[in-house]
């Protein structure tokens, strides 16, 4: 069955690494580490680090292996590194609960203090870490405006186009000749865009999954999901809607 | 020869019984202190021996103050309800003044706290149940007076995770009830003297093994099929026929298939052609529990005919009078095979009869190579396990729990633990050190440890928190994710057709739950789609939080097939077997069709011989097929692909995919790999190397969705995340973490960490079957007989046949998600011709950029 194609396709776009996003006419580039980078204004995007997931697990006893911030700061350079941004906009819940920033180790600090040198950085408010983090680097906003678009951790029912947003999680899921492939995505409708996970521990949520219901247009949906050395766009009628 | 007291004497009289020559001998061994391994088939009187014992003991002291005097632990707890019942009738009879309890899962907390306060005489309970007993402040106390323990299906026990835990309590047993004796009941087992270990430790390193005469020889057959027999497949559907007409002529038959959907598929078939409408009856373990008790009691009442199972039957429990055991499928094994035609037949005298239904051709010769091993009385049980380190880890925080422990003295006591003898104290003081704070070589998390060493060396829990959190762990049976199948009214077809978004339409929630379904079958279905459940055809309607919903149809067929087949791999001696008769059929009495077919396979290729691995090559459809016929069980030959693959890959052959079953594999490619190796280009000495048992091993273990799913089962026994527990999944995203990520990052940075060794060390045997990829390289080694061809061989059919059933593994994934974006590219280029002028001439700088 043919249908008519979603106007953010740009059909035929096989790039190795990345995935042109188009969100309210801006052209974003989905890079396979799993950040958006608008290329014109040199800006990068990240959502949903969640550093310090591991040593928030440990406090309950449950002894995560201590290396996640680390992980997570080093595909976090490698991306700042391939794009040289000006400006770095993470998304919320940066970290994984309120005194995450002070459980961070010396050598994750120095590390991010490294990315952050020479270029600007903006934390968003997210629901893990409502409060500006302590002693790092960088200045915090609830949102934040780069031209038509509109930057925020949780995507808003009813939001006007241009809005990008993290939160969620979301995944895609493909189904196999024998078994579905389940991959972290960028989900769009050409208007909107909700990014997926960036954190080493992040965990995933199937955009299929009623709790995106009614943010993007069902239906138009694409996901943009991160194969092992380039994006894949995929169109929701593909994607599995189970657990 | 021990004799009966006079009360107990009676009382087989009074039954017209006279007590077997082994109960007496346990009884013997009793009194002169000793522990003891009884071997016995089934309805030779087992649990009775075991507890005659305790019941004269306890008979001759009545006036003891109330104290535990006898554990029984047996896998399941249906045995220990059915126990109870058995035992119930001679104390009853005998009006003996001795209390019998259960204890399992679903005993009521305050029963068990009772039990605790006031234990019964003799608590039968599981492996599961012992260990948070154990790690109770108040287990010293309880388990002071413990004079027996009773270990029931002991062989079964023995050869998993379970076994490690059970081993390491007995340990603790004997040390809080000195000279504490253990009776361990066995089936015919392959080596006797490798059970006696688990039971008496040190203090007692020589348990009597006592051996009960073998009951009647089970008269065991083939369905010599008077059809057409398949060539690949597992569903035996050309024998319905044939299976239906057995079933109506005997008073019970039950029959044994590998798997839930082999169950189901029989079960289906089976009503589709019951023309007399014989109560047949499904039964496996997705079932709902209820729907389980009505199907074995209405066989202990004798109201069925037959019944279909998986392997949830396959233990002891008592079923009625069973007159024939059909075997639908390969047998896998010797000794399963023998255990589970015994189990059906409960008088000793008797012959069980069985008759064995090959489902394809490689099959057959199965079936023939199990009833020989049979009627030489072959047996090929698993070899002793060593210790699991997620085992100790778990059992070491319990410990922790119960009391503070000194290391050098509960070293001492770990390793009198059968499987734990060898342990090295590196290892156990890395285990205490991951139980403490993780174990990373990065000490982040000192001041989280959960258990500490305190100013007079000894350790303990940190606080009150960490024992709870240990009793929600207990166990080492880790359950895939699952959903529960829950009955609703279909909303209409043209609904679902279109693939209407899940969670979203107003389907009612009311309905009945049928069971439970892995989450991993289910996310490959769509909304509409069918398949067989509970012996009905269901359609899928929607997932809403763990639970499918699903709606009756009346269709005729699922739409999605399962054509899994056994889970258990064809064991080494049984594929030995089937070597020596593809090597030589002569030699044994095989259906015509098969004769004809190695007959036929003779004039075009060669027999895969018996020392050495015959390897075919040739072109089919534009690709190039390698088949070696390597019979090493499917677990081994998947690995065995995956490494195979990356060594095709290497050597320039550009391999395109492989398919795996328990005597082959077939892997093709865009290269010719046969005119390659008659050109001298690369060997196939080189490519079966031993040294793809290195890096490439290393390499391919970073991404294998089977070691992270044998990391995961490690992870969550070893206590570094949380159990799930069913319909208590309402945990949050940021509540849980995905054990795939956290092996990533494990790997990246700490490969030597302990919990990614004992991944390894189950990989080994598991679900990678490493050490049998590792036996065949080394038996191969300069003895592989290649036949290069111009077409397919008979032998290479039943493989050839099974590509494309098979799920896909590591690199594929990737080709899963370029399929279905390619999916996107032509709908988008076919259409809407504005996007399309636009984009067309990005995609070509695109494409120009990508090849440059």
């Amino acid at each position: 069955m043919k249908r008519k194609a979603p106007v953010e396709a740009r059909p035929g776009v096989v790039s190795r690494v990345h995935s042109h996003v188009g969100v309210a006419g801006v052209d974003l580039l989905a890079d396979v580490c799993g950040a958006l980078f608008h290329e014109a204004d040199g800006v990068l995007l990240v959502a949903d680090l969640h550093l310090e997931k591991g040593s928030s697990f440990a406090r309950r006893g449950l002894m995560l292996p201590p290396y996640d911030t680390a992980a997570t700061l080093a595909k976090l350079g490698a991306v700042v590194a391939r794009t040289r941004p000006r400006l770095v906009v993470a998304l919320g819940d940066s970290f994984h609960d309120r005194a995450g920033a002070s459980r961070m180790g010396e050598a994750d600090r120095a590390a991010l203090a490294a990315l952050q040198a020479g270029r600007d950085w903006v934390w968003l408010a997210g629901n893990h870490d409502p409060a500006p983090p302590k002693g790092l680097g960088g200045t915090t906003a609830a949102t934040w405006s780069l031209g038509p678009l509109t930057l925020r951790h949780e995507p808003l029912p009813g939001a006007p186009a241009g809005e990008i947003a993290g939160h969620l999680h979301p995944v895609a899921i493909v189904a196999g000749a024998g078994g579905a492939v389940r991959r972290r995505a960028f989900v769009s409708d050409g208007t909107r865009c909700i990014m997926p996970a960036f954190g080493a521990y992040a965990g995933g949520l199937n955009f299929r999954h009623p709790a995106f219901a009614g943010l993007l247009k069902e239906g138009r949906r694409i996901a943009h999901a991160l194969g092992r050395d380039r994006v894949y766009a995929i169109p929701e009628s593909r994607c599995l809607a189970g657990a | 020869m021990a004799a009966l007291p006079p009360a107990f004497a009676a009382w087989f009289g009074r039954r017209g019984w006279a007590p077997r020559p082994h109960q007496l001998a346990l009884l013997a061994e009793a009194e002169a202190g000793r522990s003891a391994l009884l071997i016995a088939p089934t309805g030779a009187g087992k649990t009775l021996a075991g507890f005659l014992p305790s019941l004269v003991e306890l008979a001759a002291s009545p006036k003891r103050r109330a104290a535990l005097h006898t554990l029984y632990i047996s896998p399941l707890k249906a045995l220990s309800v059915d126990v109870a019942r058995n035992l119930g009738t001679p104390v009853a009879e005998m009006e003996l003044a001795i209390r019998i309890e259960t204890r399992t899962g679903d005993t009521s907390a305050a029963k068990r706290q009772r039990q605790r306060r006031d234990p019964p005489d003799i608590l039968l309970t599981t492996p599961e149940q012992i260990a948070l007993l154990l790690a109770n402040p108040g287990a010293k106390e309880l388990f002071a007076d413990l004079k027996r323990i009773v270990l029931d299906e002991l062989h079964a026990l023995v050869t998993s995770k379970r076994g490690d835990l059970l081993a390491l309590d007995l340990a603790r047993l004997r040390r809080l009830a000195p000279g504490v004796q253990t009776v361990g009941l066995s089936a015919t087992v392959r080596e006797p003297r490798e059970l006696v270990a688990y039971l008496g430790g040190r203090a007692d390193p020589e348990p009597a093994i006592v051996t009960a005469p073998e009951g009647a020889a089970a008269v065991i057959t083939m369905l010599d099929s008077r059809e057409r027999l398949p060539w690949a497949g597992h569903s035996a559907r050309h024998a319905l026929k044939e299976i239906y007409d057995e079933i109506r002529r005997v008073k019970l038959a039950l029959l044994f298939v590998n798997t839930r959907f082999q169950a189901e598929q029989l079960f289906w078939d089976l009503w589709r052609i019951n023309a007399d409408n014989l109560p047949i009856a499904l039964h496996h373990g997705s079932l709902d529990v209820g729907q389980r008790r009505k199907v074995e009691d209405a066989m202990a009442e004798g109201r069925l005919k037959a019944v279909v199972a998986t392997a949830t039957l396959d233990l002891g429990i008592d079923w009625g009078d069973v007159d024939l055991v059909i075997n639908v499928g390969a047998p896998k094994g010797a000794s399963r095979l023998i255990q589970r035609i015994g189990r059906a037949n409960h008088r000793l005298d008797e012959a069980s009869r069985a008759i064995l239904v090959p489902a394809n051709r490689f099959e057959v010769l199965e079936c023939r190579a199990a009833i020989t091993a049979a009627a030489a009385g072959a047996q090929d049980t698993p070899v002793p396990r060593s210790g699991a380190l997620d085992v100790l880890a778990q059992h070491v925080l319990g410990m922790a729990c119960a009391e503070p422990f000194d290391a050098d003295a509960f070293y001492a006591e770990v390793t009198d633990a059968a499987p734990y003898a060898a342990l090295a104290r590196a290892d156990f003081d890395r285990a205490l050190q991951f139980v403490a704070h993780g174990g990373y070589a990065l000490q982040a998390y000192d001041r989280f440890a959960k258990i500490r060493q305190g100013k007079d060396g000894r350790w303990r829990v940190s606080n009150g928190k960490v024992a709870q959190q240990y009793r929600m762990n207990v166990g080492t049976i880790v359950q895939a994710a699952m959903l529960k199948v829950r009955l609703v009214r279909s909303r209409g077809a043209g609904a679902s057709a279109a693939g209407t978004p899940t969670g979203t339409g107003p389907i009612g929630r009311g309905g009945r739950v049928l069971g439970q379904v892995e989450d991993g079958f289910l996310e490959t279905l769509l909304p509409g789609d069918t398949f067989l459940f509970g012996g009905e055809i269901l359609a899928l309607q929607a997932i809403v939080d763990d639970e499918a919903l699903c709606a009756r149809t009346s269709g005729t067929e699922p739409k999605i097939p399962s054509y899994a087949g056994s889970k258990f791999p064809l064991t080494t001696y049984l594929a030995e077997q089937v070597r020596a008769m593809t090597s030589q059929p002569e030699a044994f009495d095989l259906p015509d069709q098969v004769e004809d077919w190695l007959a036929l396979q003779k004039a075009k290729s060669a027999l895969p011989p018996r020392d050495r691995m015959l390897v075919e090559t040739f072109p089919r459809g534009g690709r190039h097929y390698l088949i070696a016929y390597a019979f090493e069980g499917r677990l081994a030959h998947q690995t065995l692909g995956m490494l195979l693959s990356r060594r095709m890959e290497r050597a320039r052959l550009r391999p395109m995919g492989f398919v795996a079953n328990d005597y082959a594999i077939a892997i093709w490619s865009h290269h010719d790999v046969g005119s390659r190796i008659a050109r001298g280009l690369v060997t196939l000495e080189e490519l079966f190397d031993e040294d793809m048992l290195g890096d490439d091993l290393e390499a391919w273990l970073d991404e294998s969705s089977m070691m992270k799913r044998t990391f995961r089962i490690c992870a969550t026994i070893a206590g570094l995340v949380e159990r799930r527990h069913p319909g208590r999944e309402k945990t949050g995203r940021q509540m849980t973490v995905s054990t795939n990520l956290v092996y990533d990052v494990l790997r990246r940075h700490e490969p030597d960490h302990i919990l990614l060794q004992a991944a390894r060390d189950d990989a080994a045997t598991g679900l990678l079957d490493l050490r049998r990829l590792g036996e065949l390289l080394s038996r191969i080694r300069g003895k592989i007989l290649h036949k290069p061809l111009r077409k397919i061989s008979p032998l290479a059919v039943p493989i050839m046949l099974e590509i494309g059933r098979e799920p896909v593994y590591g690199e594929a994934e990737d080709a899963v998600l370029a399929d279905a974006a390619d999916v996107l590219i032509e709908e988008a280029t076919a259409d809407d011709d504005s996007v399309e002028t636009e984009g067309a001439g990005r995609g070509q700088t695109r494409r120009g950029e990508s090849r440059a």
